[in-house]
């Protein structure tokens, strides 16, 4: 039925409705930082391991051993990847573990160094809540401001280190605005500063787009994710430089040398490891190419009116120069449309085939502030109207400039119907 | 222990030559509330419902699910005795108290029924027969004839029934023995509960929920669908239409004064509900609107919005205070749902100052504005809208 038909004399509201009406049978993900499509290797990959390969790797019998060479085979590509050893990988269920493990394991091992862990303000919950569970615990908790574009203020940061600091925890690309830090420039002066810190990295949104060597790098602890990278969801895992003492934060049956206790999930694993093979096959081509799009978005939207890019450096704007940009993630864009609540537009463009988030997704069920936002001084009549548009490498360029052109049509109409003052 | 339940029943006790039709509807009701649980016997007898349970049955899980169904002021708890011989009736009785009471110090009284008329004791024979076989199996009780403590009844049929608990029941009709009404169902406290009130008055439901995509997302309306299913499980099943509502409101937006969108909407709600309770055969729409609650639950808003409508319109919570309406709420488990922080199509457009007082006039002189097309809109929304059966 042309449902259009009724309202031609009315513009704005055809316009709308048309835009509405999703014709195209399209399906343009663009929320790859809240999680991400299984590749069809990491498909089979699963299958086969929970349907044919189904053993424990603990049965001692011939099904156990070959679950457990899945496994080793996927301890063996992550570490060859980090240029690690296989067993400084510990399996976890996601980043969200990983980073619990990381933090309150390692504190609660190394208490007699250091009582004091530095963080940043502009952490995951999964850093943030550990920190604030370490505090009620007794440890001193401190946190290093960003600047307005997401990066840490690095003087702030190595004022803060004191003699009984023990720990620090940085994320290495934001997950809502994409701000990436230089890890190994900080590693280095951070080790420069107090050389038995222990520096941990949450790099569940930069595994994949960045090569990252922690040891080379001077981090000790890594953790990361498998559904952000085309893997499976409920697996991750926490790479532990040997020479760190850590605690387990689960206990039970004494798996992976004790440190993680409960049967291993073999098919999360194997399907991990599957991902980080493929991440690496032309990945220099798969991260320019984000880039570029992530340009391309960019130079459009920022040329619309009234709207705000988020986490990029001061001077980036507004030719977005390859060199600029390069200090951002390649996959992440966050933009804020001033008069448009974010989770109209969001649904907008979803009618469209188009895929988006607000703020982070993963902290959309709160109707709190974003802390990203706010750290960065966002204001606050913007922050409800920020959405978040995130890459993979499976994204193409007729996809963007789809969402671009969509995006210039529906912003009007969206700012034409809004909540009178 | 428990191998039956007797169900009582006040109100419909009370109706004249019509009584077959509030007895047939709760017993059906019962009968709808237990089919999930197993191979429940709902029969009607004398003024009662009788359930005879499978074996192995779940006693808190049927106990639960007829403590939802409306029509119930009350529901005992049964043990059966297979044989009706004095010897084993006696024996039997005495197993009970001994197993139900632990603490034998309080005072009782047998009542007895028969429905055995050949049966060689008459009723108060039993009572008092069986009254001294209790005394003297346990010295510790104490006969009060006046105030017991415990009444324990005793029936006479081919088998005989022994009970003395007694669990309250949600009271009000069965659902169906009072026609059928829409329910405007919004995402919010009141809206349910409303329709769980006029349902426990015997009246099955139909609702309508209002959608404004993209002004509204899925998961408001995946919250409303929620919510029909928790008031559904007193209410049974019922057909939840879902109308698109944007174009209507956004053209109300266009072509109206801003302090007069919520009221001119929801005159259109109540118009487009209507059409759609026509449709259904119901005989009335049911809202949760409270007084002065909102700016448009003014005594003029409700005249604005009733205005438009030939049916009646119920307002069961028309005098309540929100902490009683949140009570209710509370009590049949809504509450948690509706406090989920979506956003519905009456707050989108809100204005900072909507009339509180309008006038009628005021308001159909702005809606001759809409005339050109607001027919074929609604027509449009009647015909687009989506049904989901909620159950």
């Amino acid at each position: 039925m042309d449902r259009c038909g009724i309202l031609d004399n009315i513009g704005a509201l055809c316009a709308l409705k048309d835009l509405r009406k999703d014709g195209t049978g399209m399906e343009i993900y663009l929320d790859n930082s809240a999680t991400t499509k299984v590749t069809e290797g990491v498909r089979d990959k699963l299958v086969q391991a929970l349907y044919e390969d189904y053993g424990n790797p603990s049965s001692m019998h011939r099904l156990g051993v070959k679950a457990e060479q899945y496994m080793k085979e996927a301890a063996s590509i992550i570490a060859t990847s980090l240029k690690v050893e296989p067993k400084e990988i510990i399996f976890t269920s996601g980043g969200t573990e990983a980073n619990n493990l990381a933090l309150v394991g390692t504190a609660l091992a190394n208490r007699r160094r250091g009582n004091h862990i530095i963080t940043t303000r502009i952490e995951h919950p999964s850093v943030h809540q550990p920190l604030v569970h370490l505090e009620e615990m007794g440890f001193e908790i401190s946190f290093a401001p960003v600047d307005n574009s997401g990066r840490l203020i690095k003087e702030k940061l190595f004022e803060l280190i004191k003699e009984d600091t023990l720990m620090v925890s940085i994320m290495y690309v934001n997950n809502e605005i994409g701000a990436v830090q230089e890890i190994t420039e900080l590693a280095k002066e951070l080790k420069n500063r107090k050389k038995d810190l222990i520096l941990h990295v949450d790099a569940v949104q930069a595994f994949g787009k960045y090569r990252i060597y922690p040891k080379r790098e001077g981090i000790d602890l890594l953790s990361f994710s498998g559904h952000k990278i085309h893997g499976p969801k409920g697996i991750g895992a926490l790479y532990v430089n040997e020479k760190i003492k850590i605690n387990p934060v689960v206990f039970g049956g004494g798996h992976q040398k004790g440190l993680r206790s409960g049967t291993e999930n073999v098919p999360g694993i194997a399907g991990l490891g599957q991902a980080v093979a493929e991440l690496y096959l032309d990945f220099d081509a798969k991260i320019e190419r984000m880039y570029r799009l992530k340009q391309k978005f960019l130079r459009e939207i920022s040329q619309l009116e009234d709207t705000t890019i988020n986490g990029i450096p001061a001077g980036c704007a507004p030719d977005y120069s390859m060199e600029q940009l390069k200090k951002t993630a390649p996959h992440v864009m966050s933009v804020s449309f001033r008069g448009v609540r974010s989770e109209v537009f969001l649904h907008s463009l979803e009618d469209k085939g188009i895929y988006v988030s607000s703020g982070s997704a993963c902290s959309s069920h709160h109707p709190t502030p974003s802390v990203t936002l706010t750290a960065i001084g966002l204001a606050k009549e913007l922050m409800d109207s920020t959405l978040r548009f995130s890459m993979s490498s499976m994204t193409t360029e007729e996809e963007i400039d789809y969402t671009i052109e969509q995006i210039k049509e529906l912003l009007p109409v969206l700012r034409k119907y809004t909540r009178k003052k | 222990m428990f191998k039956a339940f007797l169900i009582k029943y006040a109100e419909i006790g009370l109706k004249g030559n019509n009584r077959y039709i509030f007895e047939n509807a709760l017993r059906d009701r019962v009968q709808e509330a237990l089919n999930g649980l197993g191979e429940y016997m709902v029969s009607k007898e004398q003024g009662r419902i009788f359930v005879e349970c499978p074996d192995g049955y779940d006693y808190e899980e049927t106990v639960a699910a007829l403590k939802k169904v409306f029509g119930i002021s009350s529901l005992c708890p049964v043990a059966v005795i297979e044989s009706s011989e004095w010897e084993s009736l006696t024996q039997g009785v005495g197993d009970y108290v001994e197993m139900m009471y632990p603490d034998r110090n309080f005072t009782f009284k047998v009542e007895a029924k028969r429905a055995d008329k050949n049966y060689p004791y008459t009723s108060p024979e039993i009572c008092i027969e069986m009254g001294a076989y209790l005394l003297h199996r346990f010295p510790e009780l104490q006969v009060d004839v006046h105030e017991p403590s415990v009444r324990v009844t005793v029936e006479v049929r081919t088998k005989c029934y022994v009970y003395s608990i007694i669990i309250p029941g949600l009271g009000g009709m069965p659902v169906g023995c009072n026609g059928k009404a829409m329910l405007l169902l919004s995402g919010g406290i009141d809206s349910p509960v409303a329709g769980y009130m006029l349902s426990k008055r015997g009246v099955s439901l139909a609702a309508t929920y209002f959608h404004a995509p993209p002004y509204t997302s899925d998961r408001a309306k995946q919250k409303v669908v929620d919510l029909a299913t928790i008031v559904s499980k007193y209410t049974g099943p019922m057909k939840l239409f879902v109308v698109n509502f944007t174009d209507i409101q956004l053209y109300i937006y266009d072509q109206c004064p801003h302090e007069e969108l919520t009221i001119i909407m929801r005159r259109y709600m109540m118009k487009i509900a209507e059409k759609l309770a026509e449709q259904e055969n119901c005989l009335g729409l049911i809202t949760g609107e409270s007084l002065g609650q909102v700016a448009s639950q003014t005594m003029q808003g409700l005249a604005a919005t009733n205005e438009v409508c030939n049916m009646p319109v119920y307002r069961p919570l028309i005098a309540f205070d929100k902490k009683d309406i949140v009570e209710i709420a509370k009590e049949i488990n809504t509450f948690e749902t509706s406090i989920q922080p979506f956003e519905d199509c009456c707050t989108i457009f809100v204005a900072k100052h909507p009339v509180t007082k309008p006038s009628i006039k005021v308001i159909k002189r702005s809606e001759e504005k809409l005339e050109e097309k607001i027919n074929e809109m609604i027509e449009t929304a009647l015909n687009t809208v989506e049904i989901v059966n909620v159950k």
